[in-house]
């Protein structure tokens, strides 16, 4: 019985040994990228995954004289396992950038190592406005809610929209939309008439919607993380909400270009505020949307542009530093830097390190029998609102 | 047929040749403690695999020694880490080490609180009624947000240093010989608990509840007594993870948590302590390699090792190192030179 | 609010034809499967790919659903299944919970992570009114197609020679082996047959629970919760316990939207501690 004490004391000593033997290069630049392959937002990592593929495809793997490694890990959507997974990275492979963060309390949590560590925290996903602020190493190449949300509200106003239910998923993101949401259109005169928050875990949205509807509103404004778009909108149809003349409003997640093909025509006519749409007419994304779709099997969404930014920003900044791959240098270097994306005209905001881009309204059409987001009207150079606000 | 007087043993005598130190188990925590010296770019990983340990432990305690099989452990795991992590967000109790006790002894309450519920009812109303009570904490947390910051874990948790001057550093120093020490002092105290009258009536409570009860034996106590024992193990288990992490989230009390220590539990064996602490290891490496080789689909070969463990046989898996075990007593004989002590040995390690 | 009340029926019902093949397999060997909701999903997919890629008519791959599962189940039963029956409990837990990882990962690798979507025939979709009530028409179908499936479960349990030899080897095996009942076919059968069933109640649950590879672990609960408190020595016990869910959980997301789920488990317990072999079985003999 006492001998497993033997088999276990020999494992963990030859294990170590194997592990000992680590060769560091001082000519690598090691990327962690810290994304789900499983677990709920395992939809986020995998589109991440393929655009970071595809930019090193691209690009090759070698800037500035240096060399370029990504080592991947699975946080399983879980942020216990990101911060462990963060901190194994840094301390034994001596990462120059953690990368990834497909939900927000992964990228709060694994902010207080990057100061600790003078590490670049690239955050690829995430979208809650405070990410940033929590540590001067931390850039976003992904967006934040509120950006999104404000311009809905604005674009409502506008429409003839007065009476709106929120719901929104029950956690920090949701907060955020639901807040950006309803005081933007409160401001321009509009009525919130009930604000629901729907689990984040398996949600039944009919109940929800049930209740929605009772309250007869104009639209209903709805924001749920990427993976759950599809299941709401064919609820929502089930009710014969679409038929009854109730709008749906809302940040992109909801028709994300991910679920969007297999939403059935319930989803046409809905009107969405977002960043980028697999249907954004410029030359670079009809190559990017072309590319990837040769490479996956599936249609890049709104977080694999967020993965292919955030690496041309390490490659940008490398170019700029030299090869110098050091925290403070590559943040001085990301500051400030503008590019165009297959998303449109992006940037770094010196000031928030936060990005700035377009956000456009788009509508749900069918083109060529498939369904796409198409854009109609375009917000120019949108910062994070509520950072903004808080300056004034 | 008489026995001569020489070969039967007393009570005492039998209980503490059974408690008699191993030399392999000195090798083990010597080794542990080294680790602390010899194998610093680990300490990270090690330090999980202490604290697992230790959570492995508090599950051998109820289903090794007593036969409660529980699917709900990480309800005390889960409510151990949220005390320790609020105590040093709110500033409540400040000194690392004043917290864990405090969220031991919160999850000894809560254990003692729902112990009645595993009292009754079969092997399968356990499993349920346990996996319940996880889910329900989980979905309190849920709640509760305010308090636990929800989905989202509890954000700005700083832990002080520990008797203001061991600061927890990012590369797991102190994190390990704090977790170590505090493992080490735990399972003294439990081996000193099951090698005792209690725990060797625990034994027969699990063999055969209806005959213990028959020959004096109050079995509703001693679960209970065990079940709240484990629990404070396992919150302070869930303390060292929310002080060595800074962070709780509702993954605390996952049913994946409780499933995966079933996992490390049998991969060691239960009933002899150092099960839990064996498994924890191999579970670890092995958790930490597969994630790196198949990022995606690791959770596919942690399942076949479970159906592989299960379809070979538990037993079967133990016999194969009887040798080593014929060694072991060998080796105690000679260190400890009473061929009594060795004979007796034999016959309770069955 | 009679819409909710029907929604409930529905979703009760769905849980009823979910969970009846996990009742009768835990009545029948006391063997614990929570690897049950991977049948579920696995004809939740049948019923995706056949729809989707194959042009199948929806109503037509009902069935085919069905048998795909039941003979997924019956192979499984034979090769795999037949070493654990012996074991503890605790054993069969672990090893229904390794099939549950294996097969989640399978299906991840083979199908992608994302969610599917069934696409649903035009008549099916929304919803009409009937005397102020919203009848939603895929709610109503699951209605009518649960309704008869336990009806007719009832009938084979009553009526048939088949039913009562199984009634037989659920109330006491011994006994029945003993005059002369094959336990071991029958089990086989009733096996294969409460998978058919998962699969089927996982191919109708697609579209309102959400069908991804994580399907048998975000279910699993309900299907355990649905099989405690009905008890397992009959048909009706699981089928008013899921009813009693189903109502529960969507009339309390409804009218209580904050304590949501927390509800479910909270039911489960306080019937667990009542009455330990749940709210409608027998005392067993075992």
């Amino acid at each position: 019985m006492l001998s497993k004490c033997m088999t276990g004391v020999i494992a963990t000593f030859a294990f170590g040994a194997l592990a000992a033997g680590n060769v560091l290069a001082q000519d690598t630049v090691k990327i962690g990228l810290i994304i789900s392959m499983t677990g709920q937002q395992a939809s986020t990592g995998k589109q991440i995954k393929a655009a970071v593929d595809l930019y090193m495809k691209e690009n090759g793997d070698t800037v500035a004289g240096k060399k370029v490694q990504v080592i991947l890990r699975d946080s399983g959507s879980v942020p216990d396992n990101t911060k462990q997974l963060a901190q194994e990275l840094i301390v034994n492979e001596k990462v120059n950038v953690i990368a990834g963060f497909e939900i927000t309390p992964a990228a709060l949590v694994v902010a207080p190592l990057a100061t600790e560590a003078k590490v670049v925290e690239l955050v690829m996903a995430a979208g809650t406005s405070i990410i940033t602020e929590k540590s001067p190493y931390i850039v976003r190449t992904s967006f934040t809610v509120p950006q999104s949300c404000v311009i809905v509200a604005d674009w409502a106003s506008k429409n003839n929209i007065k009476k709106v239910v929120t719901i929104v998923s029950d956690y920090a993101p949701g907060f955020d939309a639901e807040k950006s949401f309803s005081e933007r259109f409160k401001a321009a005169g509009g009525e919130i008439t009930e604000a629901i928050r729907v689990p984040l875990a398996n949600p039944d949205f009919a109940p929800f919607l049930q209740r929605a509807a009772d309250t007869k509103p104009d639209a209903i404004f709805i924001f749920v993380p990427s993976g759950q778009g599809g299941t709401f909108m064919k609820q929502f149809a089930e009710r014969g909400l679409d038929k009854a003349g109730i709008k749906l409003i809302g940040p992109g997640d909801v028709t994300d270009d991910d679920l969007l093909p297999g939403m059935g025509d319930a989803a046409v006519g809905t009107v969405t505020a977002h960043f980028y749409s697999a249907d954004h007419n410029s030359p670079k994304n009809r190559a990017y949307v072309a590319a990837f779709q040769k490479a996956n099997n599936f249609r890049p969404a709104f977080m694999s542009v967020g993965g292919y930014d955030g690496m041309h920003l390490i490659y940008e900044a490398l170019k700029k530093t030299g090869g110098k791959a050091d925290g403070d240098s590559l943040i001085a270097a990301m500051k400030g830097m503008k590019w165009e994306s297959p998303r449109g005209p992006i940037s770094i905001d010196p000031e928030t390190r936060d990005i700035v881009q377009n956000i456009y309204i788009r509508k749900v059409e069918k083109k060529d029998g498939q369904l796409y987001n198409v854009e109609f009207a375009t917000f120019e150079a949108v910062k994070d609102p509520v950072k903004a606000a808080s300056k004034k | 047929m008489i026995l001569p007087r020489s070969t039967i043993l007393t009570a005492t005598e039998c209980l503490s040749t059974r408690a008699r130190w191993n030399p392999l188990e000195f090798a083990f925590w010597v080794f542990a403690f080294a680790a602390i010296y010899l194998m610093p770019g680990h300490h990270l990983i090690l330090t999980e695999i202490a604290w697992l340990g230790l959570f492995a432990l508090s599950l051998d305690l109820i289903l090794g020694y007593a036969g409660i099989a529980s699917l709900g452990h990480a309800a005390f795991f889960g409510f151990g880490a949220y005390t320790a992590a609020l105590l040093a967000k709110h500033q409540i109790i400040n000194e690392p080490v004043l917290a864990m006790l405090a969220a031991g002894i919160a999850a000894m309450i809560l254990g003692f609180v729902t112990s009645f519920l595993v009292l009754r009812g079969s092997d399968l109303t356990r499993l349920m009624v346990t996996l319940g009570v996880a889910l329900v904490l989980r979905e309190l947390a849920n709640r509760y947000g305010w308090l636990t910051g929800g989905a989202d874990g509890l954000q700005g948790v700083t832990i002080q240093p520990i008797f203001g001057t061991f600061r927890f550093d990012m590369f797991g120093h102190t994190g390990y010989t704090y977790c170590l020490t505090v493992l080490f002092i735990l399972f003294l105290v439990a081996r000193r608990l099951v090698n005792s009258p209690f725990g060797l009536s625990l034994l027969s409570v699990k063999g055969n509840p209806l005959r213990a009860s028959a020959i004096g034996i109050s079995v509703d106590a001693r679960l209970v007594a065990i079940y709240t024992v484990a629990a404070g193990y396992a919150g302070i288990a869930g303390a060292l993870l929310a002080q060595t992490t800074a962070f709780a989230s509702l993954e605390v009390f996952s049913f994946d948590r409780s499933a995966d220590l079933l996992l490390v539990l049998i991969i060691g064996g239960a009933g002899y302590l150092y099960g839990g602490l064996i498994g924890a290891i191999i579970f670890k490496f092995m958790q930490d390699y597969l994630s790196a080789l198949t990022p995606q689909y690791w959770p596919f070969w942690i399942g076949l090792v479970l159906v592989t463990i299960v379809l070979v046989g538990r037993d079967r898996i133990s016999s194969w190192t009887a040798p080593i075990r014929r060694l072991s007593t060998l080796m105690n004989w000679r260190t400890f030179g009473s061929r009594r002590a060795v004979s007796s040995i034999q016959r309770t390690s069955q | 609010m009679l819409t909710i009340l029907f929604d409930g029926i529905a979703y009760g019902m769905l849980l009823f034809v979910l969970a009846a093949g996990l009742a009768v397999t835990l009545g029948l060997m006391n063997f614990v499967n929570l690897a049950h909701g991977a049948f579920a999903m696995a004809g939740g997919y049948v019923t995706v790919l056949t729809v989707n890629r194959m042009g199948v008519p929806f109503l037509a791959s009902l069935p085919i659903a069905f048998l795909a599962s039941a003979a997924l189940g019956f192979i499984f039963e034979r090769t795999l299944y037949v070493h654990v029956y012996g074991k503890s409990h605790l054993d069969q837990v672990l090893f229904t919970i390794g099939l549950v990882f294996m097969s989640v990962a399978a299906v991840d690798y083979v199908m992608g992570s994302s969610q599917v979507f069934v696409q649903v025939p035009g008549p099916l979709q929304g919803k009409f009114d009937l005397f102020g009530i919203g009848i939603g028409r895929y709610r109503l179908l699951i209605i009518i197609i649960c309704g008869l499936l336990t009806i007719a479960l009832q009938c084979i349990l009553a009526y048939t020679r088949f039913g009562s030899r199984l009634r037989a080897a659920v109330d006491d095996s011994r006994v029945a082996r003993g005059l002369g009942i094959n336990v071991n076919r029958i089990f086989a059968l009733t096996f294969a047959f409460g998978s058919g069933l998962a699969g089927l109640g996982g191919a109708l649950g697609a579209e309102i629970l959400g069908l991804d590879p994580g399907f048998p672990l975000k279910f699993m609960i309900y299907f355990l919760i649905v099989v405690t408190v009905g008890g397992t020595s009959s048909i009706t016990g699981p089928f008013l316990a899921s009813l009693l869910l189903g109502i529960g959980d969507v009339a309390g997301k409804y009218y209580v939207p904050t304590l949501g789920s927390f509800v479910i488990y909270t039911i489960m317990i306080v019937i667990l501690i009542w009455r330990p072999q749940g709210l409608f079985a027998r005392a067993a003999s075992r």
